[in-house]
């Protein structure tokens, strides 16, 4: 079993962790009130005053917080904190309007590197390692978040950024690096970069911390395959505090929260109704201990489901599954909510790598229509009708399996879907609703 | 005994076949036969043309799906029941025909082009026949 960083905090019984959210809640709740007029409005509308929040019991009582409310606010209306307390500033570029801007005071950035420190400690890394950051240093949270992390642990942190991988490689080899944080999708890449050196043996990676994009177990897998380690995902989003939310232990049953500073909430997207313990819904967010931008039950739009139950690892900190979707994406066909996750995750299953698809929804007589065009490239041809027609069930029956809904599949021609950069449009919406 | 066909798949829309045959003429590619099945959904073009390496090629770099595949082409006299014999003989071997169509020549022979299931078996069971196959070789000056 791997080290825990901090058992005091990690391992406390549910009943101390309660009490301790209670108290910070409480606490958490005062501070926004005095300090920030958006939220002392906000709560005033509805009649509240920091007094009615007596322990994780009343959460329920408080509004939602949104992009919207950041972005209504920017660049700085959401800090609760002067700008003298305030260390240093991250900015996420959102993909529609302005950017969210967030604020750490020197108390905020000590906390996170702490959550940092714990997740890679749960990924069985110490202070004997060299761990290379491979995120983005900048505005984006990934960069620094992790590296300050890997200093407070006092392993040797490499801060390699982003964009020369082949000089990642020649520092991984001759430092002897055994640790790396970088996204999932830029890791298999340096994955096959290194495979094809034949360098496989020339490495000594142990573990590898991936996040900051959604990802697929099956791609996790292929990542400990290719490298020989163990590859654990790491959470986090910049508006809460930035990679180190929450990360998964070596046993890989869900990512563990870090509770005592992030009091996490499911609720169902269409009535904002909390919601039980292992059903899917989308995931919220209470800053406890926050100082720069504290916020009061912040919609991730992230889709999960959350389980309390202790983990073989010794933590009992909440866990939450492999993201499903985000919220924003949900469709709902013929009274089903389908993710086109889902269906990606399916089409995952067909082969190696995912293909590219399109998914168009219509109403055709008061019915939902869903057509998922895939794009017949190479290792999916053949000169025989027969065969691309059994192709075509295939992606169906798998399709079918996933969301519990017939779909028509649709072979097109390849390159013929949007390749864009960046997010792509994989959904197409025709349903006009009044 | 083979011969290359280029395969192409194409959706079942408007100027797809157009666009296909387009490249063919640009790159001065001649189309000896050609055949098109098609579903509602897409359609597979066939064709036998005088440069199959190139052809394919050219198709690829204007980004469609081609590919070659090996087929027979088997010159037939103009003889009540030379087809059916040759049909018959794979049959009997238990080959599967994936599908066939008439390729077209300048003398006086027939011509028919054959998709087995399983080519070397097929290639097997004509052996003993004394068929005459155009060939990869031929084909440039057909
Ligand atoms: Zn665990």
């Amino acid at each position: 079993m791997n080290k825990i960083w901090n058992e005091a905090k990690e391992c406390m019984s549910r009943d101390e962790m309660s009490v301790l959210q209670s108290k910070r809640l409480k606490k958490q709740v005062d501070y926004v009130y005095h300090n920030v007029e958006h939220y002392r409005k906000k709560m005033q509308s509805v009649g509240l005053e920091p007094g009615d929040i007596n322990g994780i019991e009343d959460l329920n009582k408080l509004p939602y917080t949104t992009k919207d409310d950041l972005r209504d606010t920017y660049p700085f209306g959401l800090f609760a904190a002067p700008q003298s307390e305030i260390v240093r500033i991250h900015a996420s570029s959102g993909t529609t309007g302005k950017a969210t801007v967030v604020g750490y005071t020197r108390r905020d950035i000590e906390i996170w590197s702490e959550c940092v420190s714990r997740a890679l400690t749960m990924c069985g890394l110490g202070r004997n390692d060299i761990v290379q950051v491979a995120y983005g240093y900048g505005l984006f949270t990934g960069g620094l978040g992790a590296h300050y992390g890997v200093e407070n642990l006092g392993a040797t942190v490499v801060p390699m950024s982003t964009g020369n991988t082949k000089k990642l490689i020649t520092m991984m080899k001759d430092f002897g690096a055994t640790g790396i944080m970088c996204t999932p999708s830029y890791l298999l890449h340096i994955a096959e970069t290194i495979i094809e050196n034949g360098d496989l043996e020339n490495i000594k990676l142990r573990a590898a911390v991936c996040g900051a994009e959604p990802w697929t177990e099956k791609m996790r897998l292929q990542i400990e395959e290719k490298l020989h380690l163990n590859c654990h995902d790491i959470y986090g989003l910049s508006e809460i505090m930035g990679p180190g939310v929450a990360c998964d232990c070596e046993l890989h049953q869900g990512l563990h929260i870090q509770e005592d500073h992030f009091l996490p909430e499911i609720i169902s997207p269409e009535t904002l109704e909390p919601i039980g313990e292992n059903e899917l819904g989308e995931l919220v967010f209470t800053t406890l201990t926050k100082e720069g931008i504290p916020l009061i039950r912040y919609r991730t739009k992230d889709l999960t489901s959350i389980t309390r139950c202790s983990c073989g690892c010794g933590r009992t900190t909440a866990r939450i599954a492999r993201f499903k979707g985000r919220s924003d994406d949900m469709l709902i066909l013929r009274g089903v909510n389908v993710f086109p996750s889902q269906i990606e995750a399916a089409l995952l299953e067909l082969s190696e790598t995912l293909p590219h698809y399109m998914i168009i929804i219509d109403r055709v007589n008061n019915l939902d229509t869903i057509e998922v065009q895939v794009e017949v490239e190479e290792r999916f041809f053949s000169d025989e009708i027969k065969e691309l027609e059994k192709l075509t069930k295939r992606i169906e029956g798998v399709i079918k399996q996933a969301i519990g809904l017939a779909v028509k599949v649709k072979l097109v021609e390849p390159k013929t879907l949007d390749r864009s950069e960046g997010k792509s449009v994989h959904v197409i919406d025709h349903r006009v609703f009044d | 005994m083979f011969l290359k066909q280029v395969s192409v798949f194409l959706e079942n829309a408007d100027g797809r076949l157009g666009s296909a045959l387009n490249v063919l003429k640009n790159e001065n590619i001649n189309i000896i036969s050609l055949s098109l099945a098609d579903t509602t959904e897409f359609g597979m073009l066939r064709m036998i043309v005088s440069d199959p390496e190139k052809a394919k090629t050219a198709l690829k770099s204007a980004g469609l799906s081609a590919h070659l595949t090996d087929v027979f082409a088997i010159k037939l006299p103009h003889v009540v029941g030379s087809l059916q014999s040759v049909v018959e003989t794979i049959s009997k071997a238990g080959i599967n025909i994936e599908y066939m169509y008439a390729l077209s020549t300048k003398d006086e022979n027939a011509c028919i082009v054959i998709k087995p299931a399983d080519k070397e078996a097929c290639a097997k069971a004509l052996e003993g026949m004394k068929l005459d196959f155009v060939t990869d070789d031929m084909i440039k000056n057909f």
